[in-house]
């Protein structure tokens, strides 16, 4: 999946959609993500970069890991390819 | 005479279709005479539109909504205190100003601002379910009126009341019935929104006229416009509205303030009979939105208040202009994103 | 390298207040510790979740309960409402600032007697007394306060039986203004339910009336119904005073006094709102002293306040179970304690606190407990930082009915630990266990064994 490119992530951590007008906020842990994202990196390598940046476990990463893609995906932030979203 | 510099705190920003007072009460200072006024704006959301209209604050901060309770305004005010020190703070929604009633003295205090209030006794009873009861305790006229808990209290009004009736909410929304049935119907209308009890009121046929005006606590009024609503919207709101010269009026002012004491700001929402009878109707604890309409009849209240509230006694008004008209209108303020991200996440926004 | 604190990744919409951190700030200002005492170390020792009493909290608002009375008035007792909170060492504390007791049933005047109060210091209110009860109550010569006329006749004929005129007081319904009206308990005042009653009590002859008492309602925010009360009161006793040539020895206004809690639906805070001490002191000690009687006939004032005395001074802490999204996006957090032990939860938004540090992030959330029923909600909504499994959360304000009304339902209720003066922690009830529960069951014989 992707973050499309059209949306804008400022550093305190706003984040504007200007293909349907609504703006976000973004704690600092989430903007890591989106910009890893929108980088180009996979899944296990932010992971990754997670467990060995913070102090927390593998469980808790995967789970919110997937938690915040969830709430991106369901804010409607991610990038369509051929009606499918790509993995 | 050299302007005194003074940082005024306003709140109430929201120049809405159904306005709050901040940015009249801002122009009127900013008009003052005798004040060169920093304002620090104080929000609630980042959608008021006097956040994003330049001239009007110098600097606005959000602060935490009422509900959050006394000790976070507390916290955010110190904080605002650290960095745009407040002398004088003008509260202008009615739900805030249960709070910085109570907090008046403790601003005063500990963070030296100053208010110019109503006590929390003056504005409990005026609430609209203990009218009749203030019209009694202070010789004021108001239309009768009871409270009731239960549709069934309905079936006996007729003992003591002829329709047509107004059936109010405690807090919003009314209705008129012409009779039992519909008198039910809006009981249960309104009380299935609001809540009960629900206050059932005698229905004056009559004209309504407003007065704004300001009282010193010590039974003075210091300054009244009067003004009837030419026009209103569809909310019930003045769109046009002319100042009027009616010394019955001012006198019924007079009286008011005389007999309650009242402190600091009111808009006192009166209804004339056609016997020239005048009843007050509602007694609201702040600015009207239309203030700035006595500013421009000659009579700057806001001002007034300020000087007060630093304990400076002003000479009453006397005179003011009728026959002044103000007309609304609205404007759409082209803003950038970038103002509404900054206030959005960091709760303080400086155009 | 050293690791980051982790927090849990976040994005919102703007404009639902959340991720603005001056939204409701001050739910989200950790409450690490209760009188010095952490919370952590309590739940640690006692197991979570744990109710906590502050003693100190207790003994400061009681002081300030009596200041406001006994300052305008000459005469007043307080008496200990049991209803609200009958642990016994909760109740050993007001016992010891001189609180009688105030009970509404046999097995309340029964843990009254236990702990040591005397009999004519126990008030018997209520509507439910067993003939035991009376009895019980006319050989320990406690203040009966008679609810309705088959109970004014039961006494009257088991005084009669025991040769004794016991001394017992009417309770008194009345419209005071506020609704609704409490009129199920008691006489009415308004419509001569009450001089009948009188009448009938002092013509009599059985039964010696030395006391009226009312209970206007409760969470009362309101004081003026109370100088109303007291004004109907004091004409009442007067009126025997006038007729009878009798003086009411003491005028019992019961409680109500609301707390600094939340009720549901009110936009203000509790803390901000409700009334003070000094407030209903001052409606009804004016009232009583206005109302006509001779310095030296003034009635003894009676006060059976029960929430606003105790309510403050309860915490409960609890644990985390887990987060989770609701399918309308909605976080979820499941605590390790439910509308079973948190009963007031269906009445008040109670203020909650993280126990521990966070950044200025935060999240709007459903708080549920953890019943697998679907009314097991603590707050519809609460603002809060991002809570992890295993986190504490510390609930206040939950001193009162709590402690009495929690169920024991589904699973077993928490040990109540007290904080003493010194700071020093006391277990005052156990956690239950599954043998405390089952040492009341009965199995019969035949249903003992079964093969699976």
């Amino acid at each position: 999946m992707n973050i499309r490119n059209n949306i804008a992530l400022s550093d305190s951590g706003f984040l504007f959609d200007p293909s349907t007008g609504d703006s976000f906020s973004v704690n600092p842990i989430g903007m890591e993500i989106i910009r890893m994202i929108k980088g180009g990196k996979t899944d296990p390598e932010i992971r990754q970069y997670l467990l060995s940046t913070y102090q927390t476990d593998e469980a808790t990463i995967e789970k919110d890991y997937y938690d915040f893609l969830k709430m991106v995906e369901q804010f409607h932030l991610i990038e369509k390819t051929d009606g499918k979203e790509k993995d | 005479m050299e302007k005194k510099k003074i940082n005024v705190a306003i709140s109430g920003l929201n120049n809405v279709d159904s306005p709050g007072p901040g940015i009249p009460v801002i122009r009127a200072l900013r008009e003052s005479k005798l004040y060169d006024v920093t304002i620090i704006g104080l929000s609630y959301d980042s959608y008021e539109p006097g956040l994003y209209m330049e001239g009007m604050t110098d600097i606005t901060y959000q602060i935490p909504f009422p509900s959050a309770g006394q000790e976070a305004l507390l916290n955010r005010l110190s904080y605002i205190q650290q960095h745009y020190p407040i002398q004088v703070l003008i509260p202008n929604f009615d739900a805030e100003l249960f709070n910085f009633i109570k907090l008046a003295d403790r601003l005063k205090k500990e963070m030296g601002i100053h208010t110019f209030l109503p006590t929390v006794e003056q504005f409990e009873e005026r609430h609209k379910a203990n009218l009749p009861e203030w019209g009694r305790k202070y010789n004021i006229a108001v239309p009768r009126s009871q409270m009731i808990h239960s549709v069934y209290e309905i079936a006996n009004l007729h003992h003591s009341y002829t329709y047509p009736l107004v059936i109010k909410g405690k807090y919003y929304e009314a209705g008129i019935a012409y009779n039992h049935d519909q008198a039910v119907g809006h009981f249960n209308k309104i009380s299935a929104k609001w809540g009960l009890p629900i206050i059932v009121q005698e229905f004056l046929k009559g004209t309504e006229v407003n007065v704004t005006a300001i009282g010193d606590g010590k039974g003075n009024m210091i300054g009244a416009v009067p003004m009837r609503k030419q026009v209103i919207t569809d909310k019930g709101k003045a769109w046009a509205g002319i100042t009027l010269e009616d010394s019955t009026l001012l006198d019924f002012a007079a009286h008011l303030f005389k007999e309650t004491h009242w402190k600091g700001p009111c808009e006192l929402e009166m209804i004339r009979t056609a016997e020239g009878k005048l009843y007050i109707i509602e007694l609201n604890p702040r600015f009207p939105a239309w203030v700035y309409l006595a500013v421009g009849a000659g009579q700057n209240h806001p001002e007034a208040i300020v000087s007060m509230a630093l304990g400076e006694t002003v000479t009453p008004f006397t005179t003011y202009e009728s026959g002044k008209m103000f007309i609304r209108y609205s404007w759409d303020l082209i803003c950038d994103l970038k103002s509404f991200e900054v206030i959005s996440t960091r709760g303080e926004l400086k155009l | 390298m050293k690791r980051l604190q982790y927090e849990r990744p976040l994005i919102q919409r703007v404009n639902t207040g959340i991720l603005n951190k001056f939204g409701t700030r001050t739910e989200f200002t950790p409450f690490t510790h209760i009188d010095d005492v952490s919370v952590k170390d309590l739940l640690q020792q006692y197991g979570s979740p744990l109710f906590v009493i502050s003693e100190k909290g207790i003994r400061e608002k009681y002081h300030e309960a009596v200041r406001a009375f006994t300052n305008r008035y000459p005469k007043v007792q307080f008496a200990w409402s049991y209803k609200t909170n009958y642990i016994n060492a909760v109740c050993n504390i007001f016992h010891q600032e001189g609180s009688w007791a105030e009970v509404v049933s046999g097995f309340e005047y029964n843990k009254a007697l236990q702990n040591g109060v005397p009999g004519e210091k126990i008030i018997f209110n209520g509507p439910d007394k067993t003939d035991e009860d009376i009895r019980s109550a006319i050989a320990n010569k406690s203040p009966l306060h008679i609810d309705h006329l088959d109970e004014l006749y039961r006494i009257t004929e088991l005084a009669e039986e025991a040769g004794v005129k016991p001394e017992v007081a009417i309770r008194i319904n009345m419209d005071t203004g506020i609704y609704p009206m409490w009129d199920r308990f008691g006489f009415n005042y308004e419509n001569g339910q009450a001089w009948d009653a009188i009448n009938k009590i002092i013509l009599a002859n059985k039964l010696e009336l030395v006391g009226l008492h009312c209970h206007i309602g409760t969470f009362m925010l309101s004081p003026s119904a109370y100088a109303v009360a007291a004004g109907k009161m004091a004409d009442l006793a007067l009126g025997i005073r006038n007729k009878f040539k009798k003086n009411i020895k003491y005028l019992d206004m019961g409680g109500g006094f609301a707390s600094r809690n939340t009720l549901k639906g009110s936009y203000l805070q509790g803390a901000d709102t409700s009334p003070s001490f000094d407030q209903f002191a001052e409606a009804i000690c004016t009232a009583l002293l206005n109302a006509g009687f001779l310095q030296d006939e003034l009635p003894l004032l009676i006060l059976e306040t029960g929430r606003a005395l105790v309510d403050e001074a309860g915490y409960l802490l609890g644990s985390v179970i887990s987060n989770k999204r609701l399918a309308d996006g909605r976080r979820a957090t499941i605590l390790d304690f439910g509308v079973n032990v948190l009963f007031t939860a269906f009445w008040y938004d109670h203020k909650i606190s993280p126990a521990q540090e966070f950044s200025h992030y935060t999240e709007d959330s459903v708080l549920y407990g953890p019943l697998c029923m679907n009314i097991d909600v603590v707050r519809e909504n609460c603002t809060l930082p991002p809570l992890r499994k295993g986190d504490h959360v510390v609930v206040h304000t939950v001193g009162a009915y709590n402690m009495t009304q929690w169920m024991q339902f589904i699973s077993l209720r928490p040990a109540v630990v007290l904080i003493d003066k010194d700071r020093n922690a006391h277990l005052i009830r156990n956690r239950e266990t599954l043998n405390s529960i089952e040492v009341e069951e009965v199995m019969p014989s035949y249903l003992k064994d079964f093969k699976l």
